[in-house]
């Protein structure tokens, strides 16, 4: 079962209580060799739960998890083979940045100068090339994550598990280690499962994304495609900024929306069914007067928030009978359209960006 | 894209995870120490409650016993003479110990550590050094008596006094935790609303260490009711219970007797034990972590008022110390006071007691060494391992009840239990060892809680990591953990030997006349009236405890300096 296009990573049916509240409901997932996925959600969807799970740190009520061919469903955390980075770094403040990172090879009765090596070649990977002799709390939290993330790589484990690894840091400095944990993870090409809450984070680093909720799973996708065709109205809403609709089927690809009828491409539901319309607030057009485009509507101002590059722009729809809505504007393009408290503006919500949801 | 392998909705049964052989190990040790502490805190105790039911030859009388000795009018008396002693003593030792906290909390004055260091002085003392002390001063010959007029001080007053100091630094610690946990920043908010003084001190400062003063009440009060020595010295024929015990056991060799009143010592203990248990319960809710610490201003009123106060309890505190180790220097009191060491030479030498201060500190070294091993390492397996939910639910609860057993309780259920025949542990009587063991036992909670709070200031994810490592628990526990609580470790060893050295009511009915102990040389040198030799001793009690105490804050400042390459925030001791 060890061929290349076996998943390298497989959960099956896991379950997990804690006394009346269940953490995990029948979670099935695979991860391939080499991949990056990010588990996102909430705090209490489960996603730690699951990560410490296949740590071993947990033990499931039910399921199993195959790892590389193996059944490790009932092993302890020490008979498994990983390596963890935790929020917290959890690294062993008496011992040096060298000892720390050498902690779990010197065990293995590798010899001294492979260790020397070993440890030395992790810590330049990591950029702290000079840091060995010094302790982790004369390290910013950025660089006792680096370190943390060298010692859990020091053994060559087959995955790599890191909790929420960028949370306990600045934001600057969570950008920066952001991008080194995923050029790292690509060069060394080792099996990865992060967990987060921050969807930035998630759509920035992963290969695939498990959005999570209330201890399942809400989808399983690319970053784009999570984001661009969100399969539940949760996913629509946890990732990214979200405009919804109420709105009947009218049949033919026309919903009703208030005394409007708009046009969604590709949507097949049947005439009379409740549903609501999904759209991105920087999918909205601002529609200059006269063109002729399909769902063109007229809208009243209502407030103007400037961002800097972007102004977020709310507005009320005529005749829709809906709450407000929010567009995601170009400064340069709001300056051009006049857009004030008030004003009254045409706008072009794209039959192809809306998504329908029951 | 490879997508979510959906395999079927049944639910297999109920996933039992293999134990590694490391976690295997690590289990049976903490079901080792977990059945230990069982076998010397629980076995011993259940062997009162039994012999409370039965009469001399071991036929069950049920609570035949209890209802002859409740009858007895001398012995309803003690109660209620135990009673209000006990809270009198709260009563007048708590508010001064909450006025000295404060002081050294909330104002500027100066001399602060000076002050803190002579109030916790009494700590080094067993408790009959104070009941000496106040015979010199206010006894039939003594300096002061005509203060007293008719009023004896054999009797309440002298226990009152004695008791006060004894319990003062009990009392002091935990109100100074309290207080040092306020919040600056409520202060500074008050401060913009323009409160007067006295409405922050209603509103912020008594709120917040309300709980502490509870909790002192409760201390002072239990440590009063157990205490042995005060009202054995300085009694005289005002009956307490304590002593009642002592009565039952030694005097009239009446153990089903001294069951019982044992459990009628233990109810009031038990009770106090309990409200505090309550209300630290409320409390866990009432700090958050970003607490900004408290930084008093100048107001040289205040603080010299509250100089004066704190230099007055001082001297007080002084005066007693002093006393006892001033009679110990002089030749006989108080008719030659010139200098002379006879009491030691010609009382303690040559008289053969000394032997009982050699046996006092090898009990307390091997207390401390043994004590610190056990305790420390059975709070790692109980805060660090994994498994056994049962077990350690029971261990917890095991810990928290020394605290709430008088060390006289404790000591008759161990010679009921190690002197039975058929207890194949029969020949720990009379030894070194079991006098190591009931004091291990005794001062157990507070040791526990010391180490518990150190452990869990470590990373939680240490073990996790450990194992993902691949590095077995122990190596990651000598390595890391041991170095990072080094200095929790060894207050803890400070902690039983200072105990080791002073207490008296555990030890008094498990000494042979090979293991006398030095506190117990006291009380026996008192009641044969040698007076100056039983200051000696006292003397010496001290002196060694202050040496110890010395000893570790040096190690402790040399490791600290040592180690600030990695400690990033030094403890505060």
């Amino acid at each position: 079962m060890t061929d290349t296009d076996a998943p390298y990573l497989t959960l099956a049916g896991v379950r997990k209580s804690f006394g009346a509240f269940t953490a995990l409901d029948n979670v099935s997932l695979a991860v391939e060799r080499g991949e990056m996925m990010l588990f996102l959600g909430p705090s209490g969807c489960g996603k730690t739960t699951l990560l410490r799970i296949i740590a071993g740190l947990e033990t499931q009520d039910a399921g199993t998890i195959v790892q590389s061919g193996r059944d490790v469903s009932r092993l302890p955390a020490a008979k498994r083979d990983y390596g963890i980075v935790f929020q917290s770094y959890a690294l062993f403040p008496n011992l040096t940045i060298f000892a720390n990172v050498a902690y779990g090879l010197v065990n293995r009765r590798g010899e001294h100068a492979a260790i020397v090596a070993r440890v030395r070649e992790l810590l330049s990977l990591v950029g702290l090339a000079d840091a060995g002799a010094k302790y982790p709390g004369q390290l910013s939290g950025g660089q006792q994550q680096r370190v943390a993330l060298a010692r859990a790589l020091a053994p060559a484990p087959g995955l790599l598990l890191l909790d929420e690894p960028l949370s306990a840091l600045d934001a600057l400095e969570r950008l920066r280690l952001r991008g080194e944990i995923r050029a790292l993870q690509q060069r060394l090409g080792v099996t990865t499962i992060m967990v987060t809450h921050d969807q930035e984070e998630a759509l920035s680093m992963a290969d695939r994304i498990v959005v999570m909720n209330q201890g399942r799973i809400e989808q399983v996708g690319a970053p784009r495609v999570v984001y661009e065709t969100p399969a539940t109205p949760f996913t629509a809403d946890f990732v990214g900024k979200v405009n919804v609709l109420p709105a009947v089927c009218e049949g033919g690809g026309r919903f009703k929306v208030g005394a409007l009828s708009l046009v969604v491409a590709g949507s097949m539901q049947t005439q009379g069914t409740a549903v609501r319309l999904y759209l991105r607030p920087e999918d909205i057009a601002l529609q200059a007067n006269g063109a002729h485009v399909p769902n063109e509507v007229g809208a009243t101002v209502l407030k103007v928030e400037f961002l800097g590059a972007f102004c977020l722009v709310g507005v009320t729809l005529t005749d829709a009978g809906t709450g407000p809505l929010v567009l995601n504007v170009p400064r340069h393009t709001a300056d051009a359209a006049g857009l004030v408290r008030g004003a009254a503006v045409n706008l072009c919500l794209p039959p192809d960006a809306m998504r329908v949801l029951n | 894209m490879a997508s979510t392998a959906i395999l079927g909705d049944r639910a297999p049964p109920r996933i039992k995870p293999l134990v590694g052989g490391e976690d295997r190990f690590a289990q049976v040790l903490f079901v080792a120490a977990c059945a230990t502490l069982a076998l010397f805190l629980l076995a011993p105790l259940a062997m009162i409650l039994v012999k409370s039911v039965q009469d001399k030859d071991g036929g069950f009388v049920g609570l035949a016993l209890f209802s002859s000795y409740l009858a007895t009018p001398a012995l309803q008396q003690s109660i209620w003479n135990t009673l209000w002693v006990a809270s009198a003593v709260t009563a007048l030792t708590v508010p001064l110990a909450f006025i000295f906290a404060y002081a050294l909390t909330r104002s500027r004055m100066p001399g602060k550590a000076f002050f803190r260091v002579i109030a916790l002085t009494p700590l080094l003392a067993p408790s009959l050094l104070a009941a000496i002390s106040f015979i010199q001063w206010f006894g039939n010959q003594g300096l002061l008596k005509g203060l007293l007029g008719a009023v004896s001080i054999y009797g309440p007053l002298g226990i009152v006094l004695s008791s006060m100091y004894a319990t003062f630094p009990h009392a002091l610690m935990i109100v100074l935790t309290a207080l040092l946990l306020a919040d600056g920043r409520l202060y500074e908010a008050a401060e913009s609303l323009r409160t007067p003084t006295w409405r922050k001190f209603a509103t912020i400062t008594f709120p917040g260490a309300k709980y502490g003063i509870v909790s002192a009440a409760m201390v002072v009060f239990s440590y009063t009711v157990s205490d042995f020595g005060i009202p054995k010295v300085i009694g005289g024929n005002f009956n307490m219970l304590a002593v009642d015990i002592f009565k039952e056991v030694i005097g009239q060799q009446n153990f089903n007797r001294g069951a019982v009143v044992s459990l009628v010592l233990l109810f009031p203990v038990l009770l106090a034990f309990g409200v505090d248990w309550l209300m630290q319960g409320r409390q866990s809710a009432q700090f958050s972590a970003r607490a900004v610490a408290y930084v008093p201003k100048r107001q040289p009123w205040f603080d010299a008022g509250m100089f004066a106060y704190c230099a007055g309890i001082a001297i007080l505190l002084l005066a007693v110390l002093g006393m006892a180790v001033y009679t110990s220097f002089i030749k006989l009191w108080p008719y030659d006071k010139s200098f002379s060491l006879r009491h030691y030479t010609f009382g303690l030498i040559d008289g053969g007691v000394i032997s009982s201060y050699f046996n006092s500190v090898h009990m307390a070294l091997a207390t401390a060494f043994f004590g610190t091993l056990f305790i420390f390492g059975s709070a790692y397996l109980l805060e660090k391992t994994r498994g056994l939910p049962g077990t350690r639910a029971v261990m917890r609860l095991l810990t928290a009840i020394p605290m709430a057993v008088p060390g006289m309780v404790l000591g008759l259920g161990y010679i009921l239990f190690f002197n039975a025949p058929a207890n194949p542990l029969n020949g720990l009587y009379h030894t070194m060892t079991i006098l190591v063991l009931a004091t291990i036992v005794h001062y157990y909670t507070s040791s526990h809680l010391t180490a518990v709070t150190a452990l869990k200031a470590l990373d939680d994810e240490f073990e996790a990591v450990s194992a993902s490592l691949k590095v077995p628990f122990y190596k990651t526990f000598f390595r890391v953990t041991v170095p990072v609580c080094l200095p929790a470790v060894l207050d803890i060893g400070r902690y039983l030997f200072v105990n080791a050295m002073v207490t008296i009511s555990a030890v008094v009915f498990l000494y042979s006349p090979a293991t006398q102990l030095a506190s117990v040389a006291v009380l026996n040198l008192d009641e044969a009236g040698e007076i100056g030799p039983a200051a000696a001793m006292a003397t010496l009690i001290v002196a060694t405890s202050s040496a110890v105490c010395i000893v570790y804050a040096i190690v402790t400042r040399i490791l600290l300096t040592r180690t600030q390459a990695w400690r990033v925030a030094a403890p505060d001791k």
